[in-house]
């Protein structure tokens, strides 16, 4: 598999009144051509701050303080504007969360997705603009007749499909979904999930799906990563995470998730609460909640470390934990 | 007003219980049509058990939940509390100083506990407000039974809680506070409109686990309001599906999980999203439809949707629940 993106040891904070917070602190991963990797984690982890970092959409008090985003050769960290618009939906692109907010009520869904395509694809006529979404309605499950339609007149479930179809407009070639069915019901999410997952195979993107549901990332990801309190905790293939949890915290998130499939076991609750990244716990940032803690966690910060004979320099595989004490052979 | 009590364990009985709003008009103009927001609803709960509803939002679960503790007045129906303290009532007809003797015995929990609780009352003012408007014990007795309640409920210690705003308190802490609040009254019987659903999963659990415990310890049971199967699974008995203003289907909890037999219910299982990357699920597909019961035509609410729809079903009004054996009742004229 060829490395497509790379991000290593990022580092993010927001200044606040109170002072900055630490939100994401030294996060690496890789994304091979193709591959779909999934972020999980409660709010407040740093998911969706990596997601402004990539996309360098940071609010106005969120500063990069360290670390680097590789595509393509290129950092975007350091990317200037002009280089970052030929990044934007070119090379990757974004389904919102609130795909009512994404869109303008006074707009055109079919204008909309125009604009887009006259900004970052030079020299495509009106008529080669309509032809192409059509084909991407069609794609995402939408009659192309619709693009001539406003917003308001779209259903919640037909609004995220428009969405997911600008963001497909430019080829790129890593598409970046955050939590895009949670305002959802069920059956229409469902719909949405296996959309996206069957594009993302026929269109051999990379995509970064972010969570907070286990239980969606599952059916979406080859590869999970589970990250707690602006750290990433572990990161392995999907059925690793599931079968082979290391972190006390993945085993936690997966016991305190209810399932309507299979036996009805116990679910198990995790003391406390995440901790205040203004003024984050020392060592692991896990250690207040762990039931295996000792001085050690408390004392220092683990390493995101390969186990299994995992290579250090290719995270898109292998299994990756950051424990001193990694759980081993332990099943729900 | 009757005083009879049932001897069979009912705690609420609803009977055709209807709310339908009226959609435009206004002061001197008659409303043209109606959203049969909740159109003939009727279910029991047993004292000690809990009944989760479940639908899509705007299926009418929170409409229901806000007739039973009469925060809407019912349009037609009734809802009968069999109660120890306040005997046999409908509660769809009780008035002025009966409504309040009777939110004594019934509660509610609203979903989001950053805008349920008054962000200028300390916990205690919020938790100690029932006791006072019920003018139940002095000050130095509502200060004890606060500071208790905080202490089973998991803010402890209590007194650090006690003179705390809203603010300074965590998701997970804040329905603490209101569910604290909830059953300060002892209460026989609380709705809890999707009390965990804004709550992250480490701290969801805790909040699911601390409410069946105060259900056993104080004997309340709940009519838990949710759109997530899986949660109702952990937290009720029984399970009640409501599509566009009907219950569809309701049953024992693992039985209904188990053996779906309205298509809607059996779509709704099937689209649901399980921890476990190797499990391909085999969803029944169904057809988009409306999400309002505007002035609905008469035949199967489902009909437009269903995949098994024939003729008949679209010339007969929605089929009754009907109870297929073991209690598991279903509205539907193919099953």
């Amino acid at each position: 598999m060829s490395l497509l993106l790379s991000v290593h040891d990022l580092t993010m904070h927001y200044a606040t009144r109170k002072g900055e917070v630490s939100a994401v602190d030294n996060v690496s991963f890789d994304l091979a051509k193709g591959q779909s990797l999934g972020l999980v984690g409660e709010s407040g982890c740093g998911k969706t701050s990596i997601v402004f970092a990539l996309m360098r959409l940071l609010p106005e008090n969120g500063m990069i303080k360290n670390g680097y985003i590789m595509l393509d050769g290129k950092d975007i960290v350091a990317m200037d504007y002009a280089a970052l618009l030929k990044v934007r939906w070119r090379k990757i692109a974004m389904v919102f969360q609130a795909a009512m907010n994404a869109l303008n009520p006074v707009y055109t869904v079919g204008q909309q997705i125009i604009e887009a395509l006259e900004l970052h694809l030079s020299n495509i006529s009106p008529a080669q603009a309509r032809e192409r979404i059509a084909i991407l309605f069609e794609l995402v499950g939408l009659d192309p007749a619709l693009m001539d339609r406003y917003p308001h007149e779209f259903s919640g479930g037909m609004r995220q499909r428009a969405v997911i179809a600008m963001a497909l407009s430019c080829s790129p070639d890593i598409i970046i979904a955050d939590e895009p069915t949670t305002a959802l019901d069920v059956i229409v999410q469902d719909r949405i999930l296996k959309r996206i997952r069957e594009l993302q195979r026929e269109l051999n993107m990379a995509m970064i799906y972010i969570s907070h549901d286990i239980a969606v990332i599952a059916e979406v990801s080859d590869r999970i990563g589970v990250m707690y309190a602006g750290r990433m905790a572990e990161m392995a293939e999907s059925a690793d995470i599931f079968d082979r949890p290391m972190h006390p915290y993945t085993y936690a998130l997966m016991g305190a998730f209810p399932s309507i499939k299979g036996k009805r076991r116990d679910l198990k609750t995790l003391p406390g609460e995440p901790p205040d990244l203004l003024d984050p716990p020392s060592g692991c940032r896990f250690h207040p909640r762990c039931p295996y803690a000792t001085d050690v966690c408390r004392e220092k910060q683990p390493d995101f470390t390969p186990v299994n004979g995992a290579s250090r320099s290719d995270l898109t595989h292998g299994h990756y934990v950051a424990c001193w004490h990694p759980m081993q052979g332990v099943t729900l | 007003m009757t005083q009879t009590t049932y001897t069979d364990g009912t705690l609420v009985r609803v009977e055709g219980l209807k709310k339908h709003f009226p959609v435009g008009g206004g002061l001197f103009k008659r409303a043209k049509s109606h959203i049969y927001a909740v159109d003939d609803v009727s279910f029991a709960i047993q004292k000690g058990k809990s009944l989760g509803l479940v639908g899509k939002s705007g299926c009418g679960k929170t409409t229901t939940g806000k007739m039973l503790v009469r925060l809407y007045d019912p349009t037609a129906g009734h809802i009968f509390l069999n109660d120890v303290e306040v005997g046999q009532v409908d509660l769809a007809e009780v008035k002025g100083a009966q409504l309040k003797t009777f939110r004594r015995r019934v509660q509610m929990i609203f979903q989001d506990p950053y805008e349920s609780l008054n962000p200028r009352r300390t916990v205690f003012d919020t938790v100690v407000e029932p006791l006072a408007v019920q003018g139940i014990g002095d000050l130095i007795d509502r200060e004890e039974r606060v500071a208790g309640l905080l202490d089973m409920v998991g803010l402890t210690p209590a007194n650090t809680f006690m003179f705390r705003f809203p603010h300074e308190l965590s998701g997970g802490q804040r329905q603490r506070v209101a569910i604290a609040r909830a059953l300060i009254i002892d209460p026989t019987f609380i709705v809890a409109d999707e009390p965990t659903s804004m709550l992250d999963v480490s701290i969801r659990i805790g909040v699911m686990q601390l409410m069946q415990e105060l259900a056993d310890r104080f004997a309340v049971s709940y009519l838990y309001i949710t759109h997530d199967l899986a949660v109702a699974r952990y937290m009720c008995q029984d399970i009640a599906v409501m599509y566009l203003g009907k219950l569809v289907e309701m049953a024992e909890t693992e039985e209904l999980l188990a053996h779906p037999l309205h298509p809607y219910t059996q779509a709704l299982i099937s689209a649901v999203p399980i921890p476990d990357p190797r499990l391909q699920r085999e969803t029944l597909e169904i057809k988009g439809g409306i999400a309002q019961p505007i002035d609905p035509p008469l035949h199967c609410r489902f009909y437009d949707r269903c995949p098994f729809a024939d003729n008949f079903c679209r010339d007969n009004d929605h089929p009754l629940l009907e109870d297929k054996g073991d209690g598991h009742k279903v509205a539907c004229y193919k099953v």
